[in-house]
């Protein structure tokens, strides 16, 4: 770690180079952090007792709030939809717009903030605490190595959980787009259906589901990285559960821009 | 310095680390002579901590040599440290208990993990060591539902569960009001006398803790001021010891105040 201190660095542009290696540095140490983490996955000893515990965390008990936002993101989309495709006299379009932009875009981007915030901050807090009261130093001495002790099983369950919490985020919320725009707005039921089966393609489901693979990893590991390091101070387990969140969340969206330019390719 | 030299079962030539701009570590050398209990004493902010986080190798140094019952680890990569590290015990500032786990659950954790012995043979030796540190029957307790003592003690039953040869402990006491100190300290003098343990211990408690140590180190500035046996080191005359002894150590030696913390 380099200091940057006035007797030696002078002039603004040594201390913007300082800044530069500083931020080159941190990234190296955050991406040799992740390599880390996934070569001690496939290393023995194999905890699936850990990884089956690491599932349940950040999957099924996100289950119920992401079941919660799917219902009313679709109903949401129900709503708006139906009101705008009526103006333009285009009702049966609905099942299209409510699946697709769910599929593609709105269920892996939502499920991932919402387990973000959930999983995540609870991820960086658990592990901040662990590394603040030395509980981390006290697996290295027992000889246990607590990258692959405590990081690389979240890894493995955020990136496996992701894709099904997304997948089960969408179908919910297709159903609530269901229940506003043709049970209350009263649009074509039957079109609804058809239109998704229509225009729903495996590519589309295919790429929700990268997304989620990204997304998942992302969440995990940026949550990971800052309770893992965060630093020995009363505000340090609260500075790297906010820093995991906005992090996590600012990557899920600058990530998510990138994907969708490489699939609609 | 009568038994110094080769033979302890930890041997410090010259160790040198340094944090930002701060050589925390100045040319350590200390010797700890098997089974007995070496004490290190300092101001704070002297390095005890660091140093100590070099003898469990938590923490690498810049330069000098670590020699742990003739192993040399300083060398040593990864999988051989783990080998090395499976010969001790260590009880941390905090206690540094898992608090998603009971007491019980902590105190077997090491044996869990690191051994294929069955429940009844694990649980049976978690009883034992429960109760050499007076906490039987509180091993279904959460480490959050005990007090700061009896945490300390839960700690130091963990720390003993795989029999090691060496145990570390950093500041046992601290925190803890005259009366736990004592019970800590002849807690500590009874494990040492049952297992016949190497003990390396930082301390605070000044002079309570001479009673219980075979040899003392004193820290000062990232060096070993002076290094002996009790009777040694309490008959001499270095001012800055005295003074140290004294409380008035509170000084210059103060620096910064900050003690750089360990990070792997």
């Amino acid at each position: 770690m380099s200091m940057a201190s006035s007797s030696i660095l002078t002039t603004p542009l040594e201390r913007l180079g300082a800044q530069v290696i500083d931020g080159i540095d941190a990234l190296g140490r955050f991406v040799l952090f992740l390599l880390y983490a996934l070569v001690a996955l496939l290393e023995p000893p194999y905890k699936p007792r850990l990884w089956i515990r690491q599932a349940r965390e950040i999957g099924a008990d996100s289950l119920f709030l992401v079941a919660l936002i799917g219902i009313f993101t679709g109903m949401v989309m129900g709503l708006q939809g139906e009101f705008t495709l009526r103006k333009f006299g285009s009702e049966g379009a609905l099942g299209t717009v409510v699946a697709l932009s769910l599929v593609r875009e709105l269920g892996p981007v939502l499920t991932a903030l919402m387990v973000t915030a959930r999983a995540g901050s609870a991820m960086a807090a658990e592990l901040g605490a662990m590394q603040v009261t030395e509980q981390i130093d006290a697996l290295t001495v027992m000889a246990i190595d607590p990258i692959q002790y405590l990081v690389s099983p979240r890894l493995l369950a955020g990136v496996l959980s992701f894709p099904l919490l997304t997948a089960i985020f969408d179908v919910i919320g297709i159903f609530g787009g269901y229940l506003v725009g043709v049970g209350l707005m009263g649009a074509p039921g039957a079109a609804y259906y058809n239109g998704i089966a229509s225009s729903l393609g495996g590519s589309d489901i295919a790429g929700g589901i990268y997304k989620s693979l990204v997304f998942g990893l992302i969440v995990t590991w940026v949550s990971c990285y800052k309770g893992y390091h965060a630093e020995r101070m009363a505000t340090g387990v609260s500075r790297a559960t906010t820093e995991a969140v906005v992090l996590s969340s600012v990557l899920i969206l600058v990530f998510d821009y990138f994907l969708t330019s490489l699939l609609l390719k | 310095m009568n038994q110094d030299g080769r033979g302890g079962a930890i041997n410090v030539v010259n160790l040198r680390r340094r944090f930002g701009h701060q050589q925390v570590l100045d040319g350590v050398s200390l010797t700890c002579p098997s089974a007995q209990i070496t004490t290190i004493v300092g101001p704070s902010g002297c390095g005890k901590t660091v140093f100590l986080k070099h003898l469990n190798l938590l923490l690498r140094p810049d330069s000098g040599q670590i020699v742990i019952e003739g192993v040399d680890v300083t060398r040593l990569n990864y999988r051989a440290l783990d080998k090395v590290r499976e010969q001790f015990g260590v009880l941390f500032q905090g206690g540094a208990l898992f608090d998603s786990l009971t007491v019980a659950e902590n105190v077997a954790f090491p044996l869990v993990e690191k051994t294929r012995l069955r429940r009844p043979q694990i649980s049976r030796q978690v009883e034992e060591k429960l109760e050499a540190v007076g906490l039987s029957g509180m091993g279904d307790k959460y480490p959050s539902e005990i007090s700061g003592g009896m945490q300390k003690r839960a700690a130091l039953a963990r720390a003993l569960i795989r029999n090691p040869k060496i145990l570390y402990l950093d500041e046992p006491t601290t925190g803890l009001d005259p009366t736990r100190t004592g019970a800590i300290h002849a807690l500590i003098r009874d494990t040492h006398q049952q297992l016949g343990l190497t003990v390396v211990m930082v301390s605070h408690d000044v002079p309570a803790v001479f009673e219980i140590s075979d040899r003392i180190a004193f820290m000062h500035r990232g060096r070993m001021a002076l290094n002996g046996t009790v009777a040694e080191v309490m008959a001499s005359q270095d001012e800055v010891f005295q003074h140290f002894l004294a409380g008035k150590s509170a000084s210059a030696e103060e620096e910064a105040g900050r003690r750089p913390v360990a990070r792997s």
